[in-house]
C-alpha cells in the first residue's frame, strides 16, 4: 500500500480492522527490525560522509578566503597502495555476497569460506590503510601537512572506524559458525553484514574518487 | 520475521531478576525513560542556576565578585548548550520518546532494547564529560553556545585549554548516544505498531517524536562532523576552520581554513535542532489539549502533515542564523523565504489547537493550563520569529536582547511549558500516584506570568540596542538608564521563577510517596498507554495479549457513546458495553 494512501487515510471514519488498510502486521513487515535499523543508519552515515565531502569541495574552491589570502589547497602525494586497498575492499564485499548467497541456499561450507574471506580481506584493507598513513607521513604528507591530507586522514579514519564496527559483528558471527551454528542461525547477521560491507564499499568509492581528484 | 516486541509471546522478553538489572542496567524502555529524564533534569538544574547567576550579574553588575567577565561568558555558554542539547533534546526524545512510543503504539518495548540501554549510558557519559569541564583547569569553554571558530579555540577565550576540548568531546559522544536512541525510536514506530495501529491512527505525540527523531538522525551528523573537525584544529593543528591569523601578537600555524564552514555545519544541525525540540512538544500539546478539552483534535490529518512539512522545511533554513556573517544577497533571499514559509504549517497547527479548544468541554487542570500557556508563548515567540526571519530586520536586531527574548519564548519557554504539562499529564500513569492540584496551579501561574515578566522586557531592551552576551554595559551613551531598571526587574523575576520550580519538585517528590493513589485512566484518555492492565505499567506493558487498535486516538465526546471517550482498543461493537475503569 502506497505511503500517500496511508497518509491520506481518514482515521475518524470506520472504526474497526480494515484488512485493506491494515493487513496482518506480521505479513506487512517483511523486513526484520535490524534490517530497517541498519538501512536507517545508512542514511545517517551518508549524511555524515556527504557533509565532509561538501566541506572538502568548498575548501578546494577556496571558500571563505579573504581577497588578500592565497589559496592553500594543494594536491597530495598519492601512494599507489591505495589502488590495491580499493581492490581488496571490493573483494571483501564480493566475499560477503558469496557468503550471503550460500546462506540462502543453506550451504554451510561456502558460507563459512565467504565469511572468513570477507572478514580477513577487510582486516587486510584496514592494515593497508594504516600502511598508507605511514607512507604519507614518510613522504611529508602527514595529518597537518596540508588541508587535503587532513581531509584524507579524517575520511579514512571515519571509514575505517565504520569497518571496525562491522568487524565486531563479523567476529560474533564467526564465533557462532565456528561453534557449529546452522546457516539459519547466522543468516540474518551475514545478510546484514553483506549489505553493510556493500554500503561501506560505495562510500569508499565515492570518497576515493573525490580524493583522487587531488592527487599529485 | 517478527520482532519480539510485537509478539504476544512474552517468554522471549528479557526479564531481569536483580535490583541492578531492573533499575540500573535496565533494558525496559520505561526505566530508561526515567533514567534519561532524571539525568536531563539534573543537568538542566545546573543550567537554571547558571542563568540566575547571569541575571544577577546583568541586574546588579559587580555585586557578586566571583562572576568575572570570563565566568560570565562560561555561564552563557554552558547554560545555552546544556538547555538545548542535554536537557531539551534528551528529555523530549530520550525521556518522553522512550516512555511513550512503545506504550502509545502498543509494543512491549523498543525494538532494540540493548541499544536503547546503551544509548542512555553513552548519554550519561556525554553529560559527565561536560560536567568535568567545570572542574578542569581554566573551567568550561566560554566561546558562546555556537562555539564559532576561530575565537573558540584561540588564546584568550575562557576554557581554551580544557573546556573546549571536553565540550567538543561531549558533543561527539552525545551524537553517538542520540543516534542509537534515534534509530530505535524510528524503527520502533515503523516496525512494532500493534495490530490495527495504522500510521494515521497514531496519536500526535508519537508523530511529533517520530518526525523529530528522523530530523535528529539527519541533523546531528553535521554537529558530529563539526565537533570532530574543530577538535582536530584545536588538538592537532589542522586548518579545517582556522584561517591564517595573528593571535596575541603571534602568527599562528593555521592557514587557509574557513570559519564560515563551521557556521554552516553548526546551523545545518542547529536549526533542525529547534524543531527536534519543537515537534515532540507540538505533538504532545495536541494530545493534552484534545484530552482535557474532551474534543477530537481539529484537523488531525493537517496536524500530521504539518509536522512532516515543518520537519522537511527545517532542513532548508539554516543560514537565517548567519545573515550577519555575510552572504550572497540571493542566498539571504532564499533563506528568508524558506524561513517565512515555515510560518504556514506552523500557523495551521496554532489555528487547529485553538479550534480544538473552541466549544470544548475544557477542564482547567494543570496539564491543560500548561498547554494553553504554551499556545500563548509559542504565538508570541513565533511572531517575533517572523521579524527576525527578514534579513533587513535581523541585521540590526541580531546581536541584541530582542533575539534572546525571541528564542527563549519560542524554543525555551514553549517546550518547557509542554514538558511540565506532559509531566503532570502522565505522572499518574508513571508513578501510580496523583500530584497536589493546588501546588500545581501555583507552579503554573508563577511560571507562566514569570516568563512574561522575564522575556517581554527583553524585546524592548533589544529595540533600545542593548547587546546580548555583554558582561556589563558600562557607560554606553545610547542606552538610557531605564534599561538598567528593566534589567533589575528581569533579574528579580528570573529569581522568582527559578525558585518557584522548587514547588514543582516538592510536589513531584511528595506525591510520589504520599500522593493519593491514581486511577489507571484519571483523565478519561483514549490512547493506549492509559489502557495498560497495571498502573504503572509492568515489564512488557500489556500482560499476555497485545492490545488491538480499532479506532483513532481522538474519539472524544462521540454522539451516542455512553461516555465522553472511547479508548483506541474498544471494538466498534464494544462501545455500548464499554465502561471506564
Amino acid at each position: 500500500m502506497g505511503i500517500v494512501r496511508r497518509l491520506t487515510e481518514k482515521p475518524w471514519l470506520a472504526p474497526g480492522l480494515d484488512s485493506s488498510i491494515d493487513p496482518d502486521p506480521d505479513g506487512l513487515r517483511t523486513l526484520p527490525a535490524a534490517a530497517v535499523g541498519l538501512r536507517l543508519y545508512f542514511g545517517v552515515a551518508t549524511i555524515m560522509f556527504m557533509l565532509i565531502a561538501v566541506v572538502m569541495v568548498m575548501r578546494m574552491d577556496g571558500h571563505g578566503l579573504s581577497t588578500d589570502q592565497q589559496p592553500d589547497w594543494k594536491p597530495m602525494f598519492w601512494p599507489p597502495l591505495l589502488w590495491v586497498n580499493t581492490g581488496v575492499l571490493m573483494l571483501s564485499s564480493a566475499a560477503w555476497e558469496w557468503a550471503r548467497a550460500a546462506g540462502r541456499r543453506g550451504q554451510m561450507e561456502s558460507l563459512r569460506a565467504g565469511l572468513v574471506a570477507g572478514g580477513a580481506l577487510a582486516v587486510a584493507f584496514l592494515a593497508g590503510q594504516l600502511t598508507v598513513w605511514r607512507q604519507l607521513e614518510d613522504a611529508g604528507c602527514g595529518l597537518t601537512a596540508t588541508t587535503m591530507s587532513a581531509f584524507f586522514y579524517l575520511i579514512t579514519a571515519l571509514h575505517g572506524l565504520h569497518l571496525l564496527g562491522g568487524l565486531t559483528v563479523w567476529g560474533r558471527t564467526t564465533l557462532k559458525v565456528v561453534a557449529g551454528g546452522e546457516a539459519a542461525e547466522v543468516e540474518q547477521s551475514v545478510d546484514l553484514c553483506a549489505i553493510y560491507w556493500h554500503f561501506l564499499l560505495l562510500v569508499w568509492l565515492v570518497m576515493f574518487s573525490l580524493l583522487l581528484l587531488n592527487r599529485r | 520475521m517478527t520482532s519480539t516486541t510485537i509478539a504476544d509471546d512474552t517468554r522471549v522478553l528479557h526479564h531481569p531478576k536483580t535490583w541492578v538489572g531492573k533499575y540500573v542496567w535496565s533494558q525496559d524502555h520505561k526505566v530508561i525513560a526515567l533514567q534519561y529524564s532524571v539525568t536531563a533534569v539534573a543537568i538542566g538544574l545546573v543550567a537554571l542556576v547558571l542563568s540566575d547567576l547571569m541575571r544577577l550579574q546583568l541586574g546588579f553588575p559587580g555585586a557578586l565578585k566571583f562572576i568575572t567577565p570570563s565566568a560570565y561568558l562560561q555561564f552563557v555558554t554552558m547554560h545555552g548548550m546544556i538547555m538545548v542539547i542535554y536537557l531539551l533534546t534528551a528529555l523530549l526524545l530520550g525521556g518522553f520518546g522512550n516512555y511513550l512510543i512503545p506504550l502509545m503504539i502498543g509494543a512491549r518495548d523498543m525494538v532494540f532494547p540493548f541499544v536503547n540501554m546503551l544509548s542512555y549510558w553513552v548519554y550519561l557519559l556525554a553529560v559527565l564529560v561536560l560536567v568535568a569541564s567545570f572542574f578542569a583547569p581554566g573551567g568550561p569553554t566560554g566561546a558562546g553556545w555556537t562555539l564559532y571558530p576561530p575565537q573558540s579555540i584561540l588564546e584568550g577565550t575562557p576554557g581554551r585549554h580544557w573546556g573546549i576540548i571536553l565540550m567538543l568531546a561531549s558533543l561527539a559522544i552525545f551524537v553517538v548516544a542520540f543516534t542509537m536512541g534515534g534509530l530505535n525510536y524510528v524503527t520502533t514506530v515503523l516496525q512494532a505498531r500493534t495490530r490495527g495501529m495504522t500510521l494515521m491512527r497514531m496519536p500526535c505525540s508519537v508523530w511529533g517524536i517520530f518526525v523529530a527523531a528522523i530530523l535528529g538522525l539527519l541533523a546531528f551528523p553535521a554537529l558530529f562532523v563539526a565537533a570532530v573537525m574543530m577538535m582536530l584544529d584545536r588538538l592537532v593543528g589542522t586548518s579545517f576552520f582556522m584561517p591564517s591569523l595573528v593571535s596575541m601578537g603571534h602568527q599562528t600555524d593555521y592557514n587557509g581554513g574557513s570559519p564560515l564552514l563551521f557556521q554552516h555545519l553548526f546551523w545545518f544541525f542547529g536549526h533542525p535542532e529547534v524543531y527536534i525540540v519543537a515537534l515532540p512538544a507540538f505533538g504532545i500539546v495536541s494530545d493534552l489539549i484534545s484530552t482535557h478539552a474532551r474534543k477530537n483534535i481539529f484537523g488531525y490529518r493537517m496536524m500530521v502533515w504539518a509536522i512532516v512539512v515543518i520537519g522537511v522545511l527545517s532542513l532548508f533554513v539554516w543560514a537565517h542564523h548567519m545573515y550577519v556573517s555575510g552572504m550572497n544577497p540571493y542566498f539571504g533571499f532564499f533563506f528568508a523565504s524558506s524561513t517565512l514559509v515555515i510560518a504556514v504549517p506552523t500557523a495551521i497547527k496554532v489555528y487547529n489547537w485553538l479550534l480544538t479548544l473552541w466549544r470544548g468541554d475544557i477542564h482547567l487542570r494543570a496539564p491543560m493550563l500548561f498547554a494553553i500557556g504554551f499556545i500563548f508563548t509559542f504565538i508570541h515567540g513565533g511572531l517575533t520569529g517572523l521579524f527576525l526571519g527578514n534579513v533587513s530586520v535581523d541585521v540590526p536586531l541580531s546581536d541584541t536582547f530582542f533575539v534572546v527574548g525571541h528564542f527563549h519564548m519560542v524554543m525555551g519557554v514553549s517546550p518547557i511549558l509542554v514538558i511540565f504539562g506532559a509531566i503532570y499529564h502522565w505522572y499518574p500513569k508513571i508513578t501510580g500516584r496523583m500530584w497536589h492540584a493546588g501546588l500545581a496551579h501555583i507552579h503554573f501561574w508563577i511560571t507562566f506570568l514569570g516568563v512574561y515578566a522575564i522575556y517581554l522586557p527583553m524585546h524592548y531592551l533589544g529595540f533600545l540596542g542593548v547587546p546580548r552576551r555583554y558582561y556589563a554595559l558600562g557607560q554606553t551613551a545610547f542606552i538610557p538608564h531605564s534599561a538598567q531598571v528593566a534589567n533589575e526587574f528581569i533579574t528579580v523575576a528570573a529569581l522568582i521563577v527559578g525558585a518557584a520550580q522548587l514547588v514543582f519538585f516538592y510536589n513531584m517528590i511528595w506525591s510520589y510517596f504520599k500522593g493519593p493513589k491514581a486511577d489507571s485512566n484519571p483523565w478519561g484518555a483514549t490512547t493506549l498507554e492509559w489502557q495498560t492492565p497495571q498502573t504503572p505499567p509492568a515489564h512488557g506493558n500489556w500482560g499476555p495479549k497485545l492490545p488491538v487498535v480499532y479506532r483513532w486516538a481522538y474519539d472524544y465526546s462521540v454522539p451516542g457513546a455512553p461516555q465522553d471517550f472511547i479508548p483506541q482498543n474498544v471494538p466498534p461493537d464494544g462501545v455500548a458495553r464499554h465502561h471506564a475503569t
